[in-house]
């Protein structure tokens, strides 16, 4: 079976500073795959990398087992690829509601039509709303984002992108800085996403690395130190050495 | 035969010069745009105050040429501290819409002040005996002036030389070009550094305001109308590189007085094709940073 | 405004909430009725009317690249010399002066030209883009002027004979024609670029100026979406400049200058960018200053309309409008 997102002996530099080295990760559709490591490590760049926010020195990307390596990062949001942000990356002064109707009007077509009023595209807002109920956002539809609690805009980071309704998605640490007593609303919405999809998501907090994956990679330096299962990872020293033994709370 | 090559030596001496002097009016902004990503389109302005100084400098209070021109530079480039502090900071980190309007705003202010001041005609200077003329250098007669400009050049590219390769000011100003941050995380006072920066720079361009009155002529509306001219020094040149700067601006005076002589109706255009060419292949320009 | 999605009644609630948006607002009938009762109590200072009605048309394609699209340029008075050059040499060299074809012939000019040079110029940014759209217009207007055969060069092109509109209105002097001809372009032009900004596409411009970066992400094609915005302003700009060729018979470099991009870029900021109706108070407040005060001294009112540039930008960076917002905002919550 095709992975449906695969990555061959991926390498990026910036200047002397190599962040990305050989990176070779395969994802199934319906994996849950975490990608863990300390900070600097390169999880974010090897996001970019993949989503073709940044160029690679080497290496390929493939989607479904075709290569996207040359394809600008809006056509391959097309084939399915979506990511969230490490920081939010959301439109503030628009509501809930018009964020979310953004990404499916992109999606569905109906964003490269200057004649049409927004509001006539009956299909994207009845999506929108229903994408919002799913999230437990519909609340705050109408809420301008920048009034909305942080765990809820971390939500709403999450809902734009799954406006994309992608096969592949790549969560940026999606429960960063959100407080404990929020956070049990983001780890909901994952667990509730869609079984075939394949997940990797970045998580520095072990508690949701374990209770959410099935497959880990680690990653140090820009290269996989290890990859496997969590009992595997919990249980390799030199993973151990590097990473969790500095603080991990495993 | 020989009066061809008499013409071309004469318009390239003409371009030399003309070159100087965008170089000397232009390499402050390049600096301080480089420094400080501040898109300042009122540099002219400072250019212009110093060729109005001189002026005055010299009828009112009867100083002679160089102490005047010197005491222009400095006094325009002393006032320059105050717009620095009280305007430009406000708007470092603006995005670059507001420190054009800023700036633009700044050029309708001074353009309008000169012309109650000076009236709206041409100034002209009485320039020393020794600058008149026509000057020996064994290979032929050239113009005094435009000679003492070229010179005047050439000295400032080695004193900027030196000062930006030898001493601590230069090596801290050209480490916050490369990368602010850095710059400040280890120590350097970036904020100190903008004012002397800009000082400078402004202090260059009225020196070349006041030289310019010879050669390009000066009226209250200088500053607008070479505004684009030095916009293209800096950016063909690149952002904060004085090496960019004078090669920019040596090939545009030189460019523009050939064009003027051999092709006057066409030649701008072609500068202009030639500075869209160049910034679609370079955007960061000739010596810039990419 | 929340529990209404709560309630079950989430799409319609939603949907209204969208309509909301676009829903027209009474004041929105002042700036026309303004501008028809002009017609009727100021009949002398109607050939000033119709030059701010092309000066509005004008501001408001720029709003659409800048305050929606957050596309900054210096050279916008490409489009509306070349639209004024389009009209104006279509009736000196052809002798076609049949106003609504030979103006849309102007929109048609504009709108090629912004496709082709937006296509090139709307992959770079910030200073470099700032420049190349400065050096684009200033390269057009000293190719006019090389250009002497066609365009007239320095002394402008004169030949310009327009025929009377629908074939019956004739111009005239006091200027009555065209202000109607105008007031009816600018209504039509801003029944246009509203429904544009209230369009999903609209959204998707005001998605890009605030976060470019995750308009890439949700698979926004954004070049082409700002190569499209682009080319619908130049053409209506080219129309602008159409009209101002019909209207004054003549057209001379200076429609293509330095000058006239900062103009109009001034007007909207001044009105208030990112609203459509600020280019109409920017423009309107801006020539009839102009008119006043440069009467009394050109130099007054260079310095003071520099003067009110530096204290918009530093204070007021919402324009005219928005600050009027803010302060009902203010004294709305003040109140409450
Ligand atoms: N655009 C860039 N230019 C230069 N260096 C960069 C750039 N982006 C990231 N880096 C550097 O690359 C390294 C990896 O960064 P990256 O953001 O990928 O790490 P990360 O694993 O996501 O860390 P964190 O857990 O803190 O989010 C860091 O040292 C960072 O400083
Ligand atoms: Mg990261």
């Amino acid at each position: 079976m095709t992975a449906a997102l695969q990555t061959i002996a991926l390498g990026k530099h910036f200047g002397a500073l190599h962040v990305t080295r050989q990176v070779n990760l395969s994802l199934a559709a319906g994996a849950r795959h975490a990608l863990i490591g300390p900070n600097g490590a390169g999880k974010t760049t090897l996001i970019n990398l993949i989503t073709g926010a940044l160029s690679p020195d080497e290496g390929q990307v493939l989607l479904g087992g075709r290569d996207v390596t040359a394809l600008p990062q809006a056509r391959r949001v097309k084939q399915g690829l979506a990511r969230t942000y490490q920081i939010n990356q959301l439109f503030s002064d628009l509501s809930v509601l018009e964020n979310v109707a953004i990404s499916i009007a992109e999606r569905v077509g109906a964003a490269g039509n200057f004649w049409r009023r927004a509001s006539a595209n009956s299909h994207v807002i009845d999506e929108a709303v229903e994408l919002l109920a799913r999230l437990k956002l519909d609340a705050y539809a109408l809420t301008p984002v920048r009034e909305l609690p942080y765990g809820r805009q971390r939500l709403v980071e999450i809902a734009i992108t799954l406006g994309q309704k992608p096969t592949v998605l790549l969560l940026d640490e999606p429960a960063a800085g959100v407080p404990s007593a929020e956070s049990h609303i983001i780890l909901d919405a994952i667990a509730a996403l869609p079984e075939q999809i394949a997940v990797l998501i970045i998580e520095h907090d072990m508690d949701i690395v374990f209770r959410f994956a099935k497959f880990i990679t680690v990653l140090a330096s820009g290269g996989i130190i290890a990859q496997g299962t969590p009992e595997q990872i919990a249980g390799d020293a030199h993973v151990r050495a590097v990473y969790l033994g500095q603080g991990g709370d495993v | 035969m020989e009066q061809v090559a008499r013409a071309a030596i004469s318009i390239l001496f003409d371009g030399v010069a003309y070159g100087m002097l965008l170089f000397i009016i232009s390499v402050g902004l390049s600096i301080t745009m480089g420094l400080m990503g501040f898109a300042n389109l009122a540099h002219g302005a400072f250019a212009m105050a110093g060729g109005y100084v001189l002026v005055s400098l010299m009828l009112t209070f009867d100083l002679p040429f160089i102490p005047a021109l010197l005491l222009a530079a400095v006094a325009v480039a002393a006032v320059s501290v105050l717009f620095e502090r009280f305007l430009y900071r406000r708007l470092y980190q603006a995005d670059e819409l507001d420190q054009v309007l800023l700036s633009i705003g700044l050029v309708f202010m001074a353009t309008a002040a000169i012309t109650f001041i000076y009236g709206p005609s041409t100034v002209s200077l009485k320039v020393p005996a020794y600058l008149q003329g026509q000057i020996d250098l064994w290979i032929g007669l050239f113009p005094a002036y435009r000679s003492f400009t070229i010179a005047v050049g050439g000295l400032l590219i080695l004193a900027l030389w030196y000062g930006f390769e030898g001493t601590i000011i230069g090596v801290k100003i050209r480490a916050a070009v490369d990368n602010r941050r850095m710059a400040q995380s280890i120590g350097i006072n970036v904020d100190r550094l903008f004012v002397i920066a800009f000082a400078l720079g402004s202090g260059l361009a009225a020196l070349g305001g006041g030289l310019a009155i010879e050669i390009i002529g000066m009226s209250p509306t200088f500053s607008l109308t070479y505004l684009v001219f030095f916009l293209i020094v800096v950016a063909v040149g690149g952002l904060g590189s004085i090496r960019g700067a004078f090669v920019a601006a040596l090939f545009l005076g030189i460019v523009d007085t050939a064009g003027k002589y051999l092709w006057p109706d066409g030649g701008a255009f072609f500068i202009y094709a030639m500075t869209i060419a160049v910034l679609l292949v370079k955007p960061e320009g000739l010596f810039g940073r990419a | 405004m929340t529990e209404l999605l709560d309630n079950g009644g989430g799409s319609a609630a939603a949907r209204r909430f969208m309509a909301g948006r676009e829903a027209w607002h009474w004041a929105e009938a002042l700036p026309w009725v303004v501008a028809v009762a002009a017609f009727f109590v100021f009949p002398d200072y109607l050939a000033l009317g119709t030059q701010i009605l092309i000066a509005i048309i004008f501001a408001l394609s720029l709003d659409l690249i800048l305050g929606y699209a957050g596309i900054i340029t210096l050279g916008h008075a490409a489009y509306f010399g070349a639209g004024a050059y389009g009209t104006g040499m279509l009736s000196a060299h052809l002798g076609w002066g049949e106003p609504i074809s030979a103006m849309l012939f102007g929109g048609f000019v504009g709108g090629v030209l912004g496709f082709v040079s937006g296509w090139v110029l709307l992959r770079y940014h910030g200073l470099t883009l700032l420049m190349l759209t400065l050096a684009t217009a200033i390269m057009l207007k000293e190719g006019a002027n090389a250009a002497e055969e066609w365009t007239g060069g320095f002394d402008g092109l004169v030949g310009i004979s327009i025929w009377p509109l629908l074939g019956s209105f004739e111009y005239d002097l006091w200027g009555k024609t065209y202000y109607c001809f105008a007031l009816v372009v600018l209504l039509l032009c801003f029944l246009a670029a509203r429904r544009i900004v209230h369009s999903a596409f609209g959204r998707s411009l005001v998605g890009i100026k605030g976060n470019v970066g995750r308009m890439h992400g949700v698979g926004t094609p954004v070049h082409g979406r700002l190569v499209a915005v682009y080319t619908l302003s130049a053409a209506m700009a080219g129309l602008a400049g159409g009209l101002f060729a019909e209207s004054n018979a003549y057209v001379t470099l200076d429609v293509l200058s330095f000058a006239r991009s900062g103009t109009v870029l001034i007007m909207l900021v001044l009105g208030g960018t990112g609203r459509l109706y600020g280019a109409f108070v920017g423009a309107a407040v801006y020539m009839i200053l102009e008119d006043e005060l440069a009467k009394l001294s050109p130099e007054f009112w260079e310095f003071g309309i520099g003067l009110l540039l530096v204290i918009v930008v530093l204070f007021f960076r919402r324009g005219l409008l928005g600050s009027l917002d803010d302060l009902r905002a203010r004294s709305m919550g003040g109140g409450a």
